[in-house]
């Protein structure tokens, strides 16, 4: 673990008092705690460096040790917990060992507040029945990045979150921004509580040349002038496949066209699949010759 | 007696060493329903995230119930407001 400067995390300088202290912690414990801040990894990780400083700096034999040894100071802990090992049995909660979450409201009662710390995370749970509280596991945040072709039909997949693989089956039709809930694979539970759940989102990156809205997509589709004033066929490519449409004479700019269920599949509705909507976009001929240009006064003349 | 949804404040109280009179303050307060199964009161099942929530945020934070009332209720507002957000990114994509 990189060293972190204690002090700096608690906005405090080297000369605070434990009141200082503990009035810095529990401001920043109000507005970094994971209960109050769901789903935001930054405040987490803060979260996270203020418990650590708190413990190291709010118990004087750690701090102590901190001060002395600065970056070193988890290297000093183990040289003197080895002379003091027989000593450390009936101080487990103070223990530079275990720093990491623990916190340090309560030191008599470190494996409680251990318990509440991995075991609360976004939404706890509670088994009832043995003595000791049994709290769920923490609930993991995870990101799942793919492409919109992807998603749009059902596939398997396989993740690795916090060392475990997962295997995946994603739903055609998932949503960008979309989370779903993976029971049981979350953070282990605490004194035989269920295991956390994770939660994953999915964000979807669009490259295609449609755009999407739910179950509909959305196509412009350039059309020329002559297509656009006699009508003809167009071939339009879908999003997997292509259809022939039938253009009719006089189509304006602008015009869009539904093509019923040649949009993206429903989330969780097999065989279901919304629309796609065409909209055309006439484009002007450029570079008229001198022919061309006669024959556009004529048809000119023929309107005035 | 506890049935498979239900699980008896007193039980709760035990486990998590705190007074019966707190579950009674967050039902008057509205903030947690406590019901009563077989002549004993209790939480449902369901309302154990919520709880173990209000704990950590009580224990952790020294925040009151009528705070953690408040901060319940934002809580549920973002999130609703985050979903929504979300769904006008997605609609916003399609003028893009």
């Amino acid at each position: 673990m990189a060293y972190i400067d204690y002090y700096k995390v608690l906005g405090l300088d080297k000369s605070a008092t434990e009141a200082e202290i503990k009035k810095a912690y529990r401001k920043l414990a109000r507005k970094y705690h994971p209960d109050v801040n769901p789903g935001d990894t930054e405040a987490e990780e803060k979260f996270k460096q203020v418990n650590e400083a708190n413990e190291v700096l709010s118990n004087p034999e750690n701090r102590k040790k901190y001060d002395k040894y600065g970056k070193d100071w988890q290297h000093a802990d183990a040289y003197e917990q080895a002379e003091q090992q027989r000593n450390q049995y009936s101080r487990s909660a103070s223990g530079g060992g275990r720093a990491q979450y623990s916190g340090g409201f309560d030191e008599g009662d470190f494996s409680d507040f251990f318990g509440s710390m991995f075991g609360g995370g976004a939404g706890g749970g509670f088994r009832g029945g043995g003595r000791q509280a049994q709290f769920r596991g923490q609930d993991f945040n995870a990101t799942l990045e793919l492409e919109l072709r992807e998603v749009f039909e059902k596939h398997k997949r396989t993740l690795t979150v916090n060392g475990k693989n997962i295997r995946l089956t994603i739903p055609a039709g998932v949503e960008n921004g979309q989370t779903i809930k993976i029971k049981g694979y979350g953070g282990p539970g605490v004194s035989g509580g269920p295991n956390g759940d994770l939660y994953l989102q999915f964000i979807i990156n669009n490259n295609t040349s449609f755009r999407r809205d739910g179950a509909n997509l959305y196509k412009t589709v350039p059309l020329d002038l002559y297509t656009s004033i006699l009508g003809g066929e167009l071939v339009i490519e879908t999003f997997d496949s292509s259809v022939k449409l039938k253009v009719a004479p006089e189509t304006p700019n602008g015009k869009q066209v539904k093509l019923k269920g040649k949009g993206f599949p429903v989330y969780k509705k097999e065989g279901q699949a919304g629309d796609l909507y065409i909209t055309y976009e006439v484009k002007m001929p450029q570079n008229l010759s001198d022919k061309e240009k006669e024959l556009f006064e004529e048809l000119a003349k023929l309107r005035s | 007696m506890s049935t498979p949804d239900y699980i008896p404040v007193l039980e709760l109280c035990e486990q998590y060493h705190i007074e019966h009179t707190f579950f009674t303050e967050l039902h008057d307060k509205g903030v947690l329903e406590v019901v009563t199964v077989s002549q004993m009161r209790c939480l449902h099942h369901d309302s154990i995230p919520v709880f173990e929530k209000i704990m950590r945020i009580h224990n952790e934070l020294d925040i009151n119930i009528e705070g953690i009332d408040v901060i319940l209720n934002l809580l549920d507002k973002i999130d609703k407001l985050n979903r929504q957000l979300v769904k006008t990114q997605n609609r916003l994509r399609i003028y893009e």
